[in-house]
């Protein structure tokens, strides 16, 4: 049962920045509300006031510059993501990584924004977007900050919007030349939403032989979307081969603090979760040595 | 969970307030007073009395209640009504002219695509809108990822689709 709300609507983003600061006390904001509703139902969100912008059309945008990058209003679906050319043609493991999100009518309703306010740390753009090193954008009345999207969740379920905060904007930024990503999510039913996944970005030195950068992004491995910074560490200035790549996946399994749930219990996560780093790694580093 | 930093230990819940929604569901406009916590299905069901669309699973996961939303699949127990004001909505009622079934509809009562019927207006909204946007798609499946079914074991339901997309029922201006 959905417990009473004051309802509100807005049009406009000024409109909707004026009614976070008014409800300042106790709202939510809605706006596909595929996550959202299903708490709400179950009656483990209760707010006093439900803000709705999915009307706000200024907030759903995906533009591209060569100099920035890519910006997606946070009210973009994921269809609309999945779809879009630009997309598709800058940034094509985002756009596979959505095909693989949910349903299409859930595709079709969510936004890219609500996902990552919802905080759930087994949500596909998460990872992925860390991987690429995206921002996000967040506005209140009084100011607007950037800050990157590895320091947007705090917690399981919990992020940094503080209260008249709002998730405006996400920035991905061009990848660095001879770079390449992967991503992959092991789960039972295809599209529901990773027992792990893990995200990887492999940039490839200019010699053709070291591994010059890398981030590993996993997911559903702990509290929130969690950087396998010391796995990383031993992939940079490296060549990447088999043996490394082993070493390297157990490296992130140790890192990872997944829990054991309905799923999958905290050994198999951890099994899967230096597996995934193994594939996923080895992807993006072969992708890399093609396109280098 | 969000914002909720529990300042309060009680909650309080305001009285609901009806608002006005405006719908066109099935080419019928339609205007409700309405209490915004009302989800589209029920709207859709119990208001409107259109009970061709299901409430199954009521999480979301199952697609039995898949409506046409502007023309894009959604699935009608996870959205407020509120949120579709001004929209066009289709449920399986609006799919058949008076007698004459769609393509899509002949196709799944020639295939038998249905044992106990309950997911069949899911599938046929799912199934209707990626044909639309795809009349001859190579993964037939992804069009009914979103909707549950459990009975027929699928095989009839991906057959029937197959055939519309190949082109085995003619098109009669939809």
């Amino acid at each position: 049962m959905i417990h009473n709300f004051n309802y509100h609507q807005a049009t406009s983003l000024k409109e909707t920045l004026s009614l976070l600061e008014k409800c300042r006390d106790d709202y939510k904001i809605i706006c596909g509300g595929q996550s959202l509703l299903i708490l709400m139902r179950q009656g483990l969100v209760a707010p006093e006031n439900l803000i709705d912008i999915k009307r706000v059309k200024e907030m759903s945008y995906i533009d591209y510059d060569p100099k920035n990058g890519l910006k997606i209003g946070a009210a973009t679906t994921h269809r609309e993501i999945e779809k879009s050319p630009l997309i598709k043609k800058y940034f094509p493991v985002l756009a596979e990584m959505e095909k693989n999100l949910a349903s299409i009518q859930t595709r079709n309703w969510g936004t890219i924004g609500g996902n990552l306010a919802h905080g759930d740390p087994a949500g596909d753009p998460g990872p992925i977007l860390i991987a690429s090193n995206a921002t996000v954008k967040l506005a209140s009345l009084e100011r607007e900050r950037i800050l990157p999207l590895g320091d947007f969740f705090i917690d399981i379920f919990e992020t940094t919007l503080e209260e008249g905060e709002l998730l405006i904007e996400i920035q991905v930024p061009i990848l660095p030349k001879k770079t390449a990503m992967a991503y992959e999510k092991f789960n039972i039913i295809k599209n529901n939403q990773g027992i792990v996944s893990v995200a990887a970005s492999v940039t490839m030195a200019e010699d053709g032989v070291r591994c010059k950068d890398a981030r590993i992004v996993l997911g559903a491995a702990a509290a929130t979307p969690l950087r396998a910074k010391k796995a990383e560490q031993m992939l940079i200035g490296k060549k990447i081969d088999t043996k490394l790549l082993a070493i390297v996946g157990k490296k992130a399994s140790e890192e990872s603090d997944p829990i054991s749930d309905i799923h999958a219990t905290e050994t198999y996560r951890r099994f899967l979760v230096k597996n995934l780093t193994i594939n996923v790694t080895r992807k993006a580093w072969e992708q890399a040595k093609a396109a280098g | 969970m969000g914002t909720s930093k529990g300042r309060r230990l009680t909650w309080r819940y305001p009285p609901m307030k009806k608002k006005l929604l405006h719908l066109t569901v099935n080419k019928e406009y339609h205007e409700l007073y309405i209490s915004p916590k009302k989800l589209l299905v029920e709207i859709l069901r119990d208001e409107l009395g259109l009970t061709g669309t299901k409430r199954a699973c009521n999480t979301g996961a199952c697609g039995a209640c898949t409506v046409l939303l502007d023309g894009a699949a959604v699935k009608s127990c996870s959205i407020l009504a509120m949120q579709a004001d001004g929209a066009k909505v289709t449920t399986v009622e609006g799919l058949a002219d008076g007698a004459e079934l769609t393509p899509l509809q002949q196709s799944f009562l020639d295939h038998g695509a249905f044992q106990c019927g309950f997911c069949t207006s899911g599938m046929l909204m799912s199934a209707t809108a990626f044909l639309r946007e795809d009349p001859a798609p190579k993964d037939i499946k992804e069009g009914i990822q979103g909707n549950i079914c459990r009975c027929t074991g699928y095989n009839s339901i991906l057959r029937a689709i197959k055939a519309v997309a190949e082109g085995k029922y003619k098109e009669e201006g939809r």
